[in-house]
């Protein structure tokens, strides 16, 4: 597999990181780096990352699967992440999902249409001080309210 | 002494060595901390909290798994906190599990049911739905049932530690967490079942034995393992006279718990639908089912009449058959039927080694040697493969004591992973130009075990010895063989040129390939196929097997023989190392070879001459005439293993000369192949069958 040469460049960096023999270490931010690259964690991206690893596809497997920000399938352009977890949800974070899910017509790890957006339920973002909190790609929205959320999600879709 | 510790455990004081863990130290002074993810052998998990312990001066109730036993520490297991943990842990496991006990294969011995009988709570107060998943079928072996697992990872462990697979892990999160193979929907590994014994549940079950019996209505019964020489004890679970389950979970044995596919679950060839049960014989020149007494009485009357007319015999034994088999056989032949042409097939050059270490003491290694010894060399052999207990010995060797590995092999194998140097050779020049190689980095190891196949015999056995002794440290050998007893068949003089015990033979007689190709009156051929691919020149052929081989369906009488697991007696492995098998299971109409070889002598009237066919008489005798097995009787009778010490003069083995045809050959059989036994074997041929299917 190729990828950009400034992943490349941040691969290497990553596996120069750790000392000899814990390669391994390098493996959740080379999936989240190749991921935002090419939109998903793919068969042939897990092949590839096992590989210059030098663990098994399974391996790659155990923490692929356990981490919700890491997808199999491409998301859409703008992944809006809303939290429902206890923080948010004694803030009302479970109104903005329902009002979200409404809104666009999709559901959980969906996209529109057009590809633009996707929504995710996601558990504690660590913004409990400001909740609800939303997380637009790898960006924060403190004390979010629906109307606020209209405005964001209004935002997206347009956006470049 | 000094150098260890004191702390108190329930208010007995203690003392053990510093890194003993708390959950260990207990175990030893008879205090039960319960444990599901905690394994010995096997790395720390601290997953399942069950072994939660209250310590002074700790805040929290600590994992007895994971904590190190220190100076005056004070544990307590048997406080009202430690229980109530206890109890709020299996009702957290059982939130989840089925509580289908009466069909699971595990009731009754399972670890989950055990503990919430002693410490866990009679009712849950969780009332949520329980999630499901349906059972999914990894492989023909292995059956995962997911709601049932409570995720120890003690599966994960021993198939990526012990093993060296690495084919188990554990997807996805939380709730919904469960076992996963590695390649998607079915595993591509060993298919050796140890993740099954190892699940303290019912999560992981066996093709095999699954919905067969529950486990309190079978009879248990260690013996040995027939496959291959490593000699594993297996335990075999029967139930009316028939084995429905293998395995050993008592770590019994030269292999502790350790057993491959062909020990847990290859013992299924004793029922395959081919199986001889009556005699045959030639009636009309076609092989006709007939009784024991007219089976036994033609061919002693044929061996009778061979004799009184001068006729010639041959003899070929077998690499499965017991000692006592193997013995009294080659006494048969030299004694009664007065002939020197015996032999068996070879499948390691061990006669050369042992003339190349004569004079020496203490030369051959054991099993347990290559779990203790700090270098292993390995010359030839993909031991994964081909011998799965060495192999795995080697691995614990380099986990728990970091064992320096050196691989010398044609082609890729598990060890390279480990090995401080794996070169690819396969022939002899290129072995030695290896070790040449190597000679700095051998001579600076305090002790070596060196493990070599049939790539490696005559003459460069000898080089290969000369090398080792040169490097002035001590080295011990493991010349490696095919199948249970290929050891006991040279030990016990099934050779032209040896008696039993390595002695010389007076005239030595015909080898296997000239006795298949000469005109003889007489060849009786002893549980071995050797006219696979050829046919028969003897005037009269008799043979003793349990499936219609390729050379059963060549004799004039063939005497259905009993295997391994349905006869008693003693076999010796690649080590060297006697063990007592025991009769598991009996089938009509099939017979031991050392009955059939009895009733032979006295159809024939020589009984007296041979003694009784009784395996332990006979073994009695081999105790006291051949060389070398003098073990400990004892030891044996209680289930134990002792090595022999074979010989330790010259041994008047011809050494062929260069260019000369090979004597051993092994059959290089891996993990789901095991020569005639294995093409009989369900659970083997359906592995294959699986994989040539995708």
């Amino acid at each position: 597999m190729t990828f950009s040469p400034q992943l490349e460049a941040r691969f290497s960096k990553l596996l120069n990181s750790y000392p000899p023999g814990r390669q391994r270490a390098a493996l959740i931010p080379m999936l989240m780096y190749a991921q935002d690259e090419i939109g998903s964690v793919t068969d042939e991206l897990v092949d590839e990352v096992a590989g210059r690893l030098g663990i098994t596809a399974l391996q790659v497997h155990e923490a692929l699967s356990y981490y919700s920000m890491l997808h199999r399938k491409p998301m859409g352009k703008y992944h809006v992440q809303i939290c429902t977890n206890i923080s948010c949800l004694l803030n009302d974070g479970d109104k903005l999902w329902e009002h979200a899910c409404k809104k666009l017509g999709i559901g959980h790890k969906e996209t529109t249409a057009d590809g633009r957006i996707s929504i995710e339920e996601v558990e504690c973002i660590g913004a409990c001080s400001w909740a609800p909190a939303i997380q637009v790609n790898y960006d924060f929205h403190h004390f979010v309210t629906p109307e606020r959320l209209d405005e964001i999600l209004d935002g997206l879709k347009d956006k470049p | 002494m000094a150098d260890l510790l004191k702390f108190t455990i329930d208010g007995k004081q203690l003392h053990a060595k510093p890194g003993t863990l708390v959950i260990e130290a207990a175990r030893t002074a008879g205090i039960e901390i319960p444990a599901f993810c905690y394994y010995p052998g096997l790395t720390l998990q601290a997953a399942c909290r069950m072994c939660l312990v209250e310590v002074e001066k700790m805040p929290k109730l600590m994992t007895a798994c994971t904590l190190p036993v220190s100076e005056g520490m004070v544990v307590r297991t048997d406080t009202p906190q430690v229980h109530s943990a206890r109890k709020y842990m299996l009702e957290f496991l059982l939130t989840n599990h089925p509580l289908d006990c009466p069909v699971c294969d595990k009731g009754g011995e399972c670890e989950l049911q055990d503990m919430t009988f002693r410490y866990g709570a009679g009712e849950s107060r969780f009332t949520d739905e329980k999630v499901h998943t349906p059972e999914k079928q990894f492989s023909p072996v292995v059956f995962y049932d997911a709601p049932r697992c409570i995720l120890c990872y003690r599966c994960v462990r021993i198939c990526n530690e012990g093993l060296g697979v690495g084919a188990l892990g554990v997807i996805n999160r939380g709730v919904v967490s469960e076992i996963a193979p590695n390649k998607g929907d079915h595993l591509e590994c060993d298919e050796c079942g140890a993740c099954i014994d190892i699940c303290p549940v019912g999560a992981l079950t066996s093709g095999i034995y699954r919905y067969q019996t529950r486990p309190w209505e079978m009879n248990h019964v260690g013996t040995i393992c027939t496959h291959c020489s490593d000699g594993c004890r297996t335990t075999l679970g029967t139930r009316n006279g028939r084995i429905v389950r293998g395995n050993n979970r008592d770590s019994s044995g030269i292999n502790g718990e350790f057993l491959c596919i062909k020990g847990r679950y290859a013992f299924d060839f004793y029922d395959h639908p081919e199986r001889l049960l009556a005699p045959l014989a030639r009636v009309d020149g076609k092989l006709t089912e007939v009784s024991w007494a007219r089976a036994l009485e033609t061919v002693a009357g044929k061996f009778q009449q061979t004799l009184a007319g001068g006729g010639s015999f041959g003899v070929v034994g077998s690499n499965h058959t017991t000692n006592e088999e193997d013995y009294y056989l080659q006494k048969f032949a030299r004694q009664v039927l007065r002939t020197d042409h015996i032999d068996h097939h070879r499948t390691g050059d061990l006669a050369t080694l042992l003339d190349a270490l004569s004079g020496q003491a203490d030369k051959l290694a054991t099993v347990a040697d290559l779990d203790q010894r700090k270098a292993i060399l390995i010359l030839g052999a993909d031991l994964a493969l081909e011998h799965p207990l060495l192999s795995f010995q080697v691995r614990a060797n380099y986990r728990h004591h970091a064992a320096r590995i050196y691989a010398l092999t044609p082609r890729p194998v598990r060890e390279d992973k480990y090995a401080v140097k794996s070169l690819r050779a396969g022939r002899p020049e290129e072995y030695f130009a290896a070790l040449e190689s190597l000679r700095d980095a051998l001579r600076s190891e305090p002790e070596m075990v060196a493990v070599f196949d049939d790539s490696v015999q005559g003459e460069d056995i000898g080089k290969l010895v000369e090398f080792a002794e040169s490097l002035g440290i001590p080295v011990k050998y493991i010349c490696l063989l095919d199948y249970s007893n290929s050891r006991g068949a040279l030990d016990m003089g099934l050779a032209p040129e040896l008696l039993p015990g390595y002695a010389p033979a007076a005239r030595p007689g015909m080898r296997l390939r000239e006795m298949l190709e000469a005109e003889l009156d007489v060849l009786w051929v002893v549980g071995s196929n050797p006219l696979k691919a050829a046919g028969r020149k003897a005037g009269f052929l008799v043979v003793q097997d349990m499936f219609p081989t390729e050379t059963a369906s060549q004799a004039d009488v063939v005497l259905p023989a009993a295997p391994a697991y349905e006869k008693d007696g003693t076999v010796t492995n690649v080590t060297g190392e006697v063990q007592r098998l025991k009769r598991a299971i009996e089938v009509m109409g099939a017979k031991p070879d050392l009955e059939i070889m009895g009733f032979l002598a006295r159809e024939m009237g020589v009984a007296a001459v041979l003694g009784p066919w009784v395996p332990d008489a006979v073994f009695e005798e081999i105790r006291a005439r051949v060389r070398g097995y003098g073990v400990p009787a004892a030891v044996i009778a209680a289930g134990g293993a002792a090595q022999t010490t074979p010989v330790n003069g010259r041994i008047p083995a011809e050494i062929p000369r260069a260019g000369e045809a090979r004597r051993a050959h092994s059959a290089h059989n891996g993990l789901f192949a095991s020569g005639t036994l294995g093409r009989y074997s369900r659970v083997l041929t359906s592995v294959l069958e699986g994989r040539l299917g995708r």
